[in-house]
């Protein structure tokens, strides 16, 4: 019997579910052990050898290379865990933000600081002709 | 006998932690923000509890995917500010208060509440950003937080979280617990996280200040209302990360007026958007005496 989630029509939005959790557990493994020192210098030393190291799918690891957030949402990634990945590339958590959007970091916190971006046509998928990627 | 005779809701966004730890407090960008809080510092000095207990989420920081409780309570000793990927926030390490927590668990899980019990942990912006808002940035030869506090973990992060619904009666199943201690103890309770806020995906960036003041109006006035709400709204309305806020209703569950007592009176209240990604929301509500 099919479960209730009625999050799925939300534009632009995946929501971390037991599903996604279970698709995204190696990668976000990879990105937890990140939290110590020692495997961000391994890591950022040779990427893909240490990718090899963990049992995630091509999908993920062509995400994590690439630093394509979305992709690596869409295969199961949380973005608390993903956020491991900006921190040590040094980067910002307004700069991974921006660059799931499309937009450039200026342009991004520029939205922010006048108000954010609205809610009007964001909603529901195919609400407007401006329909955000899912 | 411990008494409840505060209840704090502050946002936590991890960019307040920085611009406090890097000395930017003083700049345009974060003045606003810090200004709001002013009057809460000076509510501490004047209220001073005996123990917070501080509901927070945990950002893939002490639980990683190896195991995800729904709630958890500390009951340790003490607990370090956590190496989120920057290095520890610059800030004391959290004293616990292991007696009235295991007084805590002990009735909550008798009140059919599977907390899981939590002896050693690191505790990450979730907690300490709340801290240095409301008590200011610890100084001195032995700079300290101000009292004991009890760190209580909600899983907001992997869905399903708990229900609104669910967070307001534990709050009422903690007010029961604190208030059969046998000490004489001032207990605050916040609820921290939110306002609306998305993190991820095209979505990123939304913000709704219509949805984010009617939650505060309606938590004040009408807290059994807003606990009716499901998760659904908030992420629709607010952003997938804005499902944080359920976490205030475990802390609004522990006020007298739930119990049958009279209405919480609010002592600040305080909106300002943005902090880095975040609506910052804020409130101080009183037991009366």
């Amino acid at each position: 019997m099919a479960l209730d989630k009625p999050y799925l029509d939300v534009p632009g939005t995946t929501i971390f579910d037991a599903e996604q959790s279970r698709k995204g557990y190696h990668l976000n493994q990879f990105c937890m052990s990140l939290m110590k020192a020692a495997n961000r210098e391994r890591f950022k030393a040779g990427e893909r050898a240490y990718l090899d190291e963990w049992p995630m799918t091509e999908e993920q690891k062509q995400g994590v290379l690439t630093r394509d957030l979305n992709r690596c949402i869409a295969a199961g990634g949380n973005i608390y865990f993903l956020a491991k990945i900006g921190a040590t590339d040094g980067k910002s958590f307004q700069y991974m933000a921006a660059s799931m959007t499309g937009m450039t970091q200026d342009e991004y916190a520029a939205m922010m600081l006048a108000g954010g971006r609205s809610v009007e046509g964001n909603r529901y998928v195919g609400e407007t002709k401006k329909v955000q990627r899912n | 006998m411990a008494k409840i005779t505060a209840s704090v809701f502050t946002s936590h966004v991890p960019a307040i932690g920085a611009a406090l730890d890097l000395g930017k407090d003083n700049e345009a960008y974060w003045q606003p923000l810090f200004k709001g809080y002013e009057v809460s510092k000076q509510w501490m000095t004047d209220n001073r509890p005996d123990v917070i207990f501080l509901v927070f989420n945990d950002h893939a920081t002490a639980f990683s995917l190896d195991m995800i409780p729904t709630f958890a309570i500390g009951t340790a000793a003490g607990y370090a500010p956590a190496d989120e990927g920057w290095g520890p926030r610059p800030v004391p390490p959290v004293t616990g208060h292991p007696e009235l927590a295991a007084h805590i668990a002990q009735s909550v899980i008798q009140d059919d509440f599977d907390l899981t019990i939590v002896n050693k942990m690191d505790v990450d912006h979730g907690l300490t950003v709340p801290l240095s808002l409301m008590c200011g940035q610890p100084s001195g030869e032995h700079p300290a937080w101000p009292c004991p506090v009890i760190p209580f973990a909600v899983n907001v992060v992997q869905y399903p979280v708990p229900s609104g619904a669910r967070c307001f009666k534990l709050g009422q199943a903690i007010r029961k617990a604190v208030e059969s201690f046998d000490q004489d103890l001032k207990v605050q309770i916040w609820g921290t996280g939110g306002m609306s806020h998305q993190l991820q995906g095209a979505r990123a960036g939304l913000i709704n200040r219509v949805f984010d003041n009617a939650f505060l109006d309606r938590l004040i006035a009408d807290p059994a209302a807003q606990a009716a709400v499901p998760h659904i709204d908030y992420v629709r309305e607010a952003g997938s990360e804005a499902i944080e806020l359920v976490m205030w209703l475990i802390a609004r569950g522990a006020m007298d007026d739930v119990a049958g007592g009279k209405p919480p009176i609010v002592k600040h209240r305080f909106y300002h958007v943005p902090a880095s990604n975040t609506a910052v929301g804020h409130l101080i509500l009183e037991n009366p005496a």
